[in-house]
């Protein structure tokens, strides 16, 4: 059987981050496509940087972060009651880190291919950013709003190393299913492990499947 | 003092030009290159030029040396290019009305019609954007533009690639309005109708400001001659 606790977990981590990155990321990708501040590219570099960091090292980075040495870990423990190492808030704080270059460039590059001339008419009728965005850059990119959710969804469910280093392995908490195939194969339950491992391969295997589906209708009236 | 004088570089092309739009109609003629559609990309404000001054209507929209410059959509311009860029998810009622935030929902509706109504286009406002022919593109991005009621009206060869009749229609229908307007053409034919103030424009420099039929006189000469006998 697969661990419905780790499976529930693993759910609720997945769909709580990628609100909160779908959130963030529209936002900061429309940022991104419209400005020309110099500094964009340092932005740009900073939200793709957990893409090429190993998790570890993400994961310790932010173990620190969290944890009751720095100020942000000692407020965000009064706040919460917990401290956010090894809990489900930090595992959020976490992954909506680890996972963001997924939200942020499929949006961005969405944004992006939006004709500069519809902007340009946008901004001569008076509309502001967020009319851009509303009115004229999220409904000529749906797909990228779809992709990006469908691919933080899924890089979610298959954190292994910053889950583990913020999170550890406590049940109903912090282990989720990748956790918990790692704790099957520790014990040597290769059926158990195999059945949670295809499980997790078919879900990634249906969302891209699901997106490539939608993408190839969207572009076929082009074809 | 000319209401506008730009002085621009990109690249290795540069751009120096002073006039005044002393006339309703100002068209700027010239060839390919010459920087017309940088020139009234700088008047909408979609570029910004090294330095100049822009004055419409007695309101000055920028002045580099008092560190002035009115936002796009703050300058009371429309514009409408070769390109209708029609927003192709909304119809074209949504398209015209798009700028109109600042009215009134209760008159927002009339005026929609009424810009539409200029352009013969009223039956299609239910239309999606998407579905219309290149023609009727044009007449909607024209009463997109009118809607707001701007100070200037910036169009850039909108008529290219229209057929004979559209294309005479709907320059008919505009110079029947009573529009402030730069009209930016390489066509002399298209041009010599219109009762206007040219400046023409070669490689970034005006070279000719005047009444439209007397400067390009010589250029519709030479263009007959080629034409034969």
């Amino acid at each position: 059987m697969i661990d419905l606790q780790a499976l529930w977990l693993t759910v609720r981590l997945a769909a709580v981050t990628t609100l909160i990155l779908l959130a963030l990321a529209v936002p900061l990708a429309c940022w991104l496509a419209l400005t020309q501040a110099r500094w964009r590219p340092l932005v740009e570099a900073l939200t793709t940087l957990p893409l090429l960091l190993p998790p570890t090292v993400l994961g310790f980075y932010l173990l620190v972060l969290l944890g009751p040495r720095t100020g942000f870990g000692r407020a965000a423990s009064r706040i919460l009651g917990h401290p956010l190492a090894f809990s489900f808030s930090g595992l959020v704080v976490g992954s909506v880190i680890y996972s963001l270059p997924f939200a942020v460039q499929p949006l961005a590059a969405g944004f992006r291919s939006v004709d500069p001339a519809f902007i340009d008419q946008a901004r001569l009728l008076g509309a502001g950013r967020f009319r851009i965005l509303t009115g004229i850059l999220l409904p000529l990119s749906r797909h990228s709003l779809v992709a990006a959710a469908a691919l933080c969804f899924t890089h979610t469910v298959g954190e292994f190393g910053v889950v583990l280093m913020i999170g550890g392995d406590i049940p109903g908490a912090t282990r989720t299913l990748s956790i918990a195939i790692y704790d099957q194969v520790q014990d040597f339950s290769y059926a158990a492990a195999n059945r949670t491992s295809l499980f997790l391969l078919c879900i990634s295997a249906l969302a891209l499947v699901l997106l490539y589906m939608r993408r190839a209708r969207v572009e076929a009236p082009h074809a | 003092m000319p209401d506008i004088r730009i002085r621009h570089r990109q690249g290795n092309f540069s751009l120096e030009t002073e006039f005044s739009l002393s006339n309703q109609w100002t068209v700027v003629f010239g060839p390919s290159g010459a920087g017309k559609s940088t020139l009234l990309r700088i008047l909408a404000g979609l570029v910004k030029p090294e330095s100049g001054r822009i004055e419409i209507n007695g309101r000055t929209l920028l002045d580099t040396v008092h560190g002035v410059s009115v936002p796009v959509g703050s300058r009371s311009l429309g514009f409408v290019t070769q390109q209708p860029a029609l927003f192709p998810h909304l119809t074209v009622r949504d398209n015209v009305s798009f700028g109109l935030g600042h009215v009134s929902r209760k008159l927002r509706s009339p005026r929609v019609t009424e810009v539409l109504h200029l352009f013969g286009a009223e039956a299609l406002a239910d239309q999606p954007a998407s579905q219309l022919s290149g023609g009727e593109r044009q007449r909607v991005a024209l009463a997109r533009a009118l809607a707001p009621r701007p100070d200037l009206l910036l169009l850039d060869e909108p008529l290219t690639g229209l057929d004979d009749a559209s294309a005479h229609d709907i320059l008919s229908r505009l110079l029947s309005m009573n529009l402030r307007v730069v009209y930016i053409s390489h066509d002399i034919a298209e041009t010599w109708r219109i009762p206007a103030q040219v400046v023409v424009l070669n490689a970034g420099r005006v070279t000719a400001v005047g009444p439209l039929r007397e400067v390009l006189a010589a250029h519709r000469e030479r263009l007959l001659e080629r034409l034969g006998p």
